[in-house]
């Protein structure tokens, strides 16, 4: 199963395998990664599941798509050029390793 | 050892209540109390990707099955609540179980209102949609070419009519009222969401009341209109609102009227013992206020669980809502309640319009239909307690983006 890594704001780092196809806000949230809530269960209306994605992986996740795009102008903590909304983005043998930046809520 | 925290109602609220206790640091004994037989759950997906078997039941649970070991919190399900005994702090579960409680939390949730049997509500094939165990019931029975009678044309209706369609269902929907969404949205958002599900093959008939659900050998064939039109049908869903599940509280003399009553604290009239979500009426901008929503589900029961812990702040959300039919998707943010006018703005994207509702020049609301920029500036806006002008929230050339930062005026 892929491996996913969380940094938190404070360097504390949180790694699990999340099965593909799962989105990476659930899989935050089952593994107890503080600051990613995903109130809305992933439907892209609450904007609290957001990452900033390493910039190593970036390119494979791509950018966020045009409704994310915009949820992403009322995050919480800053937008900056790798955000994105964790729900949007699943988990797969592409994404193996990947690191996400958990910004303080 | 001291008494524990116990939650009555393990739905989102009571989930969140626990693990904000936790996250505030209580550390003492927690015990969570829930009448179905599963761990707490998102219920909105069931009128939507649940009930269309895109998504298992595993991936609606709240927290994963560990994690409440973890907290240490004592999990009591499929165990309903015979009594509440606020003179002696204790509540009597139906298994014969007694625990005593320091502070309670009622998040008893709401339940579907029913059709009375006598007009068919008791049929077989009849259905609401709230629990896991409804939606697993409708499932298997949302197949080609069978009818579907949606009764109420609210928010849980129109998502099952637009599932239902999807699956290739014929959908009829029956309103009472003028329109669909009366109680809950205004004339254009209204209009919006008649002409998607007509474009996709539904049936909305309004102003049309049923007479009767019509049975053979127990199971649903149909329903006879108030004007005697007959309809057929296969599986009818029921979707005329909920009550809130307030009879406990009420059977122990706490406070109720439409909803357990609590102050700004989540505070019950009955001392230590809290209510949030569903089944809770709280003062809200002058006037009683029952939320029934993820939103309220979840901050109304952290905002609860810190007052619990001796904070003294008042709750006052920016409510928000969202539901998905077909390839749209509504978010709602404000409440309506009380609008006096409403503007329409067009999105940028085709299908796109969001709907802006006002009392007198003041925004309190937004409906937006696939057009997550205006909901989420109305979101904010909302929250900072500001608001954007009538005549440019209805100009599209006007960008509203500036509105986020607080010098736009």
């Amino acid at each position: 199963m892929p491996k996913v890594t969380w940094i938190l704001h404070d360097g504390r780092a949180i790694s699990a395998e999340v099965a593909a196809g799962h989105n990476l806000m659930e899989a935050a949230v089952a593994n107890n990664v503080p600051d990613v809530i995903g109130e809305c269960g992933g439907c892209l209306s609450c904007a609290t599941c957001h990452v900033y994605v390493d910039a190593a992986w970036y390119e494979k996740t791509g950018g966020p798509g045009d409704m994310e795009g915009e949820m992403l102008e009322i995050t919480s903590a800053e937008r900056r050029p790798m955000s994105r909304l964790s729900c949007q983005i699943k988990a797969s043998e592409d994404l193996d390793g990947i690191v996400l930046h958990v910004p303080h809520i | 050892m001291a008494d524990p925290i116990v939650i009555v109602g393990a739905g989102q609220a009571g989930a969140a209540l626990a693990a904000k206790l936790r996250a505030l640091g209580y550390s003492g004994p927690l015990a969570l109390v829930g009448e179905e037989p599963v761990l707490p759950y998102q219920r909105p997906p069931l009128s939507k990707k649940y009930v269309s078997r895109e998504l298992a039941f595993d991936r609606l649970l709240v927290r994963p099955p560990a994690w409440y070991g973890e907290q240490r919190i004592d999990l009591h399900l499929d165990c309903p609540v015979a009594a509440l005994n606020p003179a002696d702090k204790t509540i009597a579960l139906r298994n014969g179980t007694v625990l005593r409680y320091a502070n309670l939390a009622l998040t008893t949730g709401a339940r579907p209102r029913r059709l009375p049997d006598e007009i068919g509500g008791g049929l077989a094939g009849v259905f609401a949609i709230r629990t896991v165990a409804d939606a697993d019931r409708i499932a298997p029975l949302l197949e080609p070419g069978k009818r579907l009678l949606v009764i109420g044309g609210g928010y849980i209706g129109l998502e099952a009519a637009a599932v239902a369609r999807t699956k290739g269902m014929e959908v009829t929907i029956i309103e009472v009222a003028a329109r669909i969404l009366q109680r809950v949205a205004a004339p254009p958002t209204a209009d919006y969401f008649r002409a998607l599900h007509r474009k996709h093959g539904v049936a909305i008939l309004e102003s049309t009341a049923l007479a009767r659900l019509t049975g053979e050998a127990g199971h649903v064939i149909g329903a006879e209109l108030a004007d005697g039109t007959r309809l057929s049908a296969d599986v009818a869903i029921v979707g005329i609102g909920v009550s809130p599940n307030e009879e406990l509280a009420r059977r122990a003399d706490l406070a109720v009227d439409n909803g357990i009553v609590v102050d700004g604290q989540c505070r019950t009239s009955a001392p230590d013992i809290y209510a949030a979500g569903d089944c809770a009426r709280f003062p809200w901008r002058g006037a009683p206020t029952r939320l029934e929503s993820v939103q309220n589900a979840i901050d109304q029961a952290e905002h609860a669980a810190a007052a619990m812990l001796g904070e003294q702040r008042t709750y006052d959300p920016v409510p928000w809502f969202w539901s998905d039919q077909y390839d749209v998707k509504l978010q709602i943010a404000g409440l309506g309640r009380g609008c006096t006018d409403c503007v329409v703005r067009p999105g940028k994207r085709e299908g796109s319009a969001s709907v802006w509702y006002y009392r007198a020049d003041t925004l309190i609301a937004v409906d937006a239909m696939n057009d997550a920029l205006s909901y989420g500036i109305a979101k904010k806006v909302l929250e900072a307690g500001r608001s954007i002008p009538k005549a440019i929230a209805a100009d599209v050339a006007v960008d509203l983006k500036p509105y986020l930062t607080a010098h736009a005026t």
